[in-house]
């Protein structure tokens, strides 16, 4: 918890959705995994989606680390994701599969993953 | 910590495209994409209240530079068109600082600094959604600062493990005064640790977590 590290951003979140207040899909969590399709950008793309989409060039992350990296509100990520996954341009997939929800066989490699990470 | 490069910099960031400028500047250094092998994400919240240590532990762990997200207080139904340009006074905005950690080749952990003061009870629900569990700090210097903390964690029924950050004038406490102050369930965990450091940031979180898989199944405790 600390205080603002950057000047609040030019472009206001509310328009870089275009001002769509609600995403096209209710599916997205915080920790959902966001891949690009690949292939170029089509042309005409709004610059807030093509910035996503520029992140997501080559590799994966979550919603949360897009919105920080983009500095704009979870909201709205989540606003221009759900537009990006309707265009076919990124997939989304939940941040654990449903089968695995937390399980002991999940804790105990989380537990295991923690004390290798000991020096 | 290092600051941020300023925006002139990030203009002028070699194979930044013009389009991704006007929203938001990201130098492709800093973007650290996902392991391909990640298959389970998982989250803990790492909580306690102002300046106990949580940004720091978070990235005692982490192995990303640690990012944060502004999240807007007023933002009770996460309502979009509420969430920019508004400058009043009322608005309050908050940095939920969070790091990334591989565990293995399928599990990445996230640690979500999350503000635990009664105020920040709207967003709290959205953030510990999924969340394995809590670890709370506390500075036994201002034991009572963390009451708001343990009164939300309970609440929205997050398992919890508490871990005293432990500050060097920090009066000393026997763990039963600390567990009598702090109402806590005898099976609760209470750990101590140094925030700064790896090794014993990694060691509150394992109290968590093996707190949490014993209680998937005390019968073979």
């Amino acid at each position: 918890m600390t205080g603002r590290r950057s000047g609040r951003p030019l472009v206001p979140a509310y328009l870089s959705t275009g001002g769509v207040a609600r995403p096209s899909r209710n599916s997205l969590e915080r920790l959902s995994v966001l891949t690009g399709a690949g292939g170029p950008p089509p042309a005409g793309l709004p610059s807030a989606q093509a910035a996503l989409l520029g992140l997501l060039d080559g590799g994966s992350l979550t919603v949360m680390e897009s919105a920080a990296l983009l500095r704009l509100p979870v909201s709205a990520v989540r606003v221009l994701a759900a537009a990006l996954i309707d265009q076919g341009l990124v997939s989304a997939r939940p941040p654990v599969p449903p089968a695995a929800l937390p399980d002991r066989d999940l804790l105990k490699r989380v537990a295991d993953g923690l004390r290798a990470l000991k020096l | 910590m290092a600051s941020a490069p300023s925006s002139s910099d990030r203009m002028h960031s070699p194979g930044v495209p013009p389009s991704a400028t006007t929203s938001a500047p990201v130098a492709p250094e800093e973007v650290n994409h996902l392991p391909d092998s990640a298959r389970e994400l998982v989250k803990i919240l790492v909580t306690g209240p102002f300046g106990v240590g949580k940004t720091t532990l978070i990235d005692s762990v982490s192995e990303i530079r640690p990012l944060h997200t502004e999240e807007h207080l007023t933002e009770v139904s996460a309502r979009v068109d509420d969430l920019a340009g508004v400058r009043d006074k009322s608005t309050t905005t908050v940095a939920i600082d969070f790091g990334r950690v591989s565990l293995g080749d399928s599990v990445v952990l996230y640690l979500f600094g999350t503000p635990g003061q009664e105020r920040f009870r709207p967003l709290w629900d959205d953030i510990a959604y999924g969340a394995l569990g809590a670890l709370v700090l506390v500075d036994t210097r201002r034991i009572d600062a963390s009451f708001d903390v343990l009164g939300l964690v309970e609440e929205s029924g997050l398992p919890y493990a508490v871990a005293l950050n432990t500050f060097p004038d920090a009066k000393q406490y026997t763990e039963e005064q600390l567990r009598r102050s702090l109402d806590l369930e005898p099976d609760t965990p209470l750990v101590t640790c140094d925030a700064r450091d790896t090794n014993s940031s990694v060691d509150s979180l394992l109290s968590l977590v093996q707190h949490l898989i014993d209680r998937m199944a005390p019968e073979a405790q």
